[in-house]
């Protein structure tokens, strides 16, 4: 699905990425973990074309990515932090976007109802909470059906409930064969969602496997540990 | 409709909601009305405005611009993780917020005008000239310095620093040159010190419509013969053009460039 | 046209009562304009009619009406002077003139009146003349409501419309002057009148005078000329109401007064020149209830010029009100309104309570450099100014108004 080959990234003096080579597998769900500042963000967004780097190649489906940007169809990008024009509705946004992504949102009424959504699409963004708005963040990364997923820290800031519905959500996706990226400090999560491991570390893939490898070959009883394990 | 024209049309609806647009309407109007209901005739009045004109329109451009270029982060980063270009996306930003301006400085200078003098002379075709000039140059450079800068508040901080320094002090070390290098012949330096700055450009063109183009003596005649014929209209033109596109284009290349 | 020959026919029938009358044109034995003066003895009356006469260095001798009915035309072809007068009491009227010679050695003139005192010009045109209408050594005439036109395109290639030169008690009233090097010109005049002209277009001057003490000139109009009016090396001149406008120019001026003395200026309109009035070594001139509008400098007074003395004049939206090229300052303002101030006046009595400082100090750099210009209007600028008036340092600290008015003076 998505090959990456030499790639590098630097912020001024700071290499952020050092001729980073990885492969994602598709129809798979792949996590991409590593310490604070270890490049998982800056990963995804030289996925997305969001950032620019200085070497090497990404393939998505045999596509080269260059500044062409209508390999973004594909991709439903959720990030980190929601990030909407204040100002709008949901409903504004959602408009806004299938106007200018001259797609429609197959699943946008869908998704709306499963989050429980349907009394906040009208109300100014700014005025929502922080988890309503990663809620509505997960609607727009959805709701064109894209064949990839790209999710930075998709439950951050999301009340257990919430949490669990978006993880049964990742899961059903991937049933229907979407390749998903997923990022999350929160291993326990990791190991429930995801098939492959991408560890990062200064800048390289430490260690690129199942989880289930991952975790027999540190011997350790779940991800976490296996982790704490393999970083110190 | 295209991609550009979409992004136009949100951010006049996201502009126009911020009611800021309103304000700055409602003051050129009332300023120009004002100026006509305290009895002056359509000269006095056009002089009037073109010290508000050159003085106003750049300060609220580029600090305004800058403004709204970091206010429309969450904006950029939304649309640039959907299938759309960056170069449509930046001048979609940009013709969204320049053109607003421009129609709203138009609109709100224009209106009284016709209607206490009935009729838009000479003299005030080129005080819109160079009032919707400066918007587009000094949005354009506003744009700029907010690609360039991560940091708002140091965004905002250079666009004021930079204001000054087009509005004022240039003038100031202007002065300095001339009485500097007093013993020498300067016409010619002056005429094109006049064109390194939009803000000098669009005075002096504003000032040559006038008949204070016959006080100027020597300068005045010099500066009356060179953008009175066919080509130093050519050249203020092009140089305001020059003046509009150029930091759009450098803004355009860092944000093409830019990481997110 | 029945009016004015009836006019003419009652002038006719008086003039009888005290000469002959010889008739001049197609219809009379008399052809020529030269015949007909030659016929006549002093005191007659020559009446010429309608058409043209083509005829030059003509001479009159003797006391004589000189009467056009039908506006005769008398056209000298470009070629030397057309009438000479050299006798007193000679009137000239309903003419036109057309074309005195250009001549860089003779002053040639349609009308040249040498030595020939109690004489008039009137009601006639004169069209394409190098000088029209010169007045030498005479006095006591009267030049009235004359058509001067001109058709001068260099300054060397041509003369005066009105040229006074030596002369005393000579009233021009009421002619219509353009096209000329200067409209009207005095030189060593005294007590004159000239009142009620307009004077515009002209190359040089709307009037020009030197050395011509004890003149009056009011309620004329002086517009459009290529430098204005420049008054010189005179004594009790009296000025007023009149008009000087639009004349626009790098050397141009409303009014220029050098090495004027005991004067008064009052009343006058200076609207839209370069410079309204120019005072250069200018001494005890009353400056009074003049309106200066929209001009680019109002007033430009040279630290030469004292003792004069400005109140009660209007200075309304001009770029600069008062230009001067020193610190020191001999001269008095008070009293006058300027557009300008911005004072404010707590015991309403009209006056400002706050003084007003009319020299600006850019006005005095663009005096020192010329190219500063380029600054007019900016910001910089507009700040300077206002540093310099709460703190003189370079402007004179003397010219001052203590007492602006409120509201325009009347």
């Amino acid at each position: 699905m998505i090959e990456i080959s030499g790639l590098a990234k630097r912020f001024g003096t700071h290499e952020v990425l050092k001729s980073l080579d990885a492969s994602i597998l598709a129809n798979k769900i792949t996590a991409i973990v590593g310490h604070n500042g270890s490049g998982k963000t800056t990963l995804i967004k030289c996925l997305l074309g969001l950032d620019q780097y200085e070497a090497g190649t990404i393939r998505i489906n045999d596509y080269q990515l260059t500044a062409d940007w209508n390999y973004r169809a594909q991709i439903g990008y959720m990030s980190q932090i929601a990030r909407f024009p204040e100002n709008l509705s949901a409903r504004e946004v959602i408009t806004m976007i299938s106007d200018l992504r001259q797609g429609s949102p197959t699943q946008a009424t869908e998704l709306i109802q499963y989050f429980h959504l349907d009394d906040e699409m009208d109300k100014p963004l700014k005025t929502l909470s922080g988890g309503t708005r990663q809620k509505v963040n997960a609607v727009v990364s959805f709701m064109f059906n894209p064949d990839l997923l790209i999710l930075d820290e998709p439950t951050a800031g999301l009340d257990p409930i919430s949490s669990s519905s978006l993880k049964d959500r990742i899961l059903s996706e991937k049933e229907q064969g979407k390749t998903i990226v997923i990022t999350s400090h929160i291993m326990s999560e990791i190991q429930e969602l995801a098939d492959t491991i991408l560890y990062l570390l200064d800048g390289k893939i430490f260690f690129d496997g199942p989880v289930d490898v991952l975790i027999k070959q540190t011997g350790e009883k779940n991800l976490e540990r296996a982790m704490a394990k393999l970083m110190s | 409709m295209n991609t550009l024209l979409k992004i136009i049309k949100y951010q006049l609806h996201d502009l126009l909601r911020g009611k800021w647009v309103l304000v700055y309407t409602a003051v050129f109007f009332v300023l120009t009305d004002g100026l006509f209901r305290f009895g002056g005739d359509s000269d006095q009045v056009s002089l009037s405005l073109m010290n508000i004109v050159l003085f106003v329109i750049p300060l609220v451009s580029i600090v305004f611009g800058t403004m709204f270029f970091y206010n429309s982060r969450e904006f950029i980063e939304l649309l640039l993780s959907q299938p759309i270009s960056r170069a449509a996306l930046f001048l979609g930003l940009y013709l969204g917020l320049s053109l607003p301006l421009s129609a709203v400085f138009l609109v709100g200078v224009g209106v009284p005008f016709i209607y206490h003098a009935g009729f838009l002379g000479g003299a005030y075709w080129i005080l819109l000239l160079a009032g919707t000039s400066l918007t587009c140059v000094f949005t354009g450079i506003a744009f700029l310095i907010a690609v360039h800068y991560e940091q708002r508040v140091k965004g905002i901080g250079v666009a004021i620093v930079l204001w000054l320094l087009l509005a004022i002090l240039y003038d100031g070390i202007i002065m300095f040159i001339l009485f500097a290098l007093e013993e020498y012949p300067l016409e010619k330096l002056t005429l094109i010190l006049s064109m390194l700055n939009p803000i000098d450009l669009g005075r002096i063109l504003i000032l040559l419509q006038f008949d204070i183009a016959a006080l100027m003596g020597y300068t005045g005649a010099l500066f009356t013969k060179f953008y009175g014929n066919h080509i130093g209209t050519v050249i203020a033109l092009l140089t305001l053009g020059i003046w509009c596109a150029a930091p759009v284009w450098l803004g355009f290349r860092a944000f093409l460039k830019k990481d997110f | 046209m029945r009016v004015t020959a009836a006019i003419a026919l009652i002038i006719i029938g008086f003039s009888n009562l005290y000469g002959n009358s010889v008739h001049v044109g197609s219809q009379y034995s008399l052809g020529t304009v030269s015949e007909g003066i030659s016929k006549t003895k002093s005191g007659d009356t020559l009446i010429v009619h309608e058409g043209t006469f083509l005829e030059r260095n003509l001479s009159i001798s003797h006391k004589l009406t000189l009467i056009g009915i039908g506006q005769p035309i008398i056209d000298g072809g470009q070629i030397g002077e057309i009438l000479r007068v050299v006798a007193d009491s000679v009137t000239i009227e309903g003419f036109t003139f057309i074309g005195s010679g250009l001549s860089h050695l003779d002053e040639n003139a349609a009308v040249l009146f040498e030595e020939a005192h109690f004489g008039a010009i009137r009601n006639c045109t004169f069209l394409d003349n190098y000088f029209a209408i010169y007045i030498s050594k005479s006095s006591h005439c009267l030049i009235e409501n004359n058509i001067i036109r001109g058709d001068a395109k260099t300054e060397s290639r041509s003369g005066n419309a009105i040229h006074l030169w030596y002369c005393k008690e000579i009233i021009i009233m009421g002619n219509h002057i353009s096209g000329h090097r200067d409209g009207i010109y005095l030189e060593f005049v005294e007590n004159c009148e000239v009142m009620d002209n307009k004077s515009s277009e002209n190359l040089r001057y709307g009037l020009h005078f030197m050395f011509s003490n004890h003149n009056q000139y009011h309620d004329n109009q002086f517009y459009n000329n290529g430098a204005g009016v420049a008054v010189m090396y005179s004594r009790h001149v009296d000025m007023r109401d009149n008009l000087f406008a639009d004349n626009w120019g790098s050397a141009a001026y409303g009014l220029l007064l050098k090495d004027i003395y005991d004067s008064t200026l009052i009343n006058n309109r200076f609207s839209k020149n370069t410079i309204g009035l120019y005072s250069e070594a200018s001494n005890r001139v009353q400056i009074e209830g003049n309106d200066f509008v929209s001009n680019g400098w109002a007033v430009k007074i040279m630290a030469n010029s004292m003792d004069n003395i400005f109140t009660g004049n209007n200075f309304i939206s001009n770029t600069f009100d008062i230009a001067t090229n020193s610190r020191q300052n001999f001269n008095s303002f008070n009293q006058n309104y300027w557009s300008r101030y911005r004072g404010y006046d707590l015991d309403k009595d009209g006056i400002g309570d706050v003084p007003f400082r009319p020299v600006k100090l850019f006005s005095l750099m663009i005096e020192r450099n010329e190219p500063a210009l380029m600054l007019m209007r900016s910001i910089f600028v507009e700040l300077l100014d206002l540093a310099e008036s709460y703190i003189p340092i370079l402007t004179p600290a003397t010219l001052i108004d203590e007492q602006p008015r409120m509201r325009l003076n009347s």
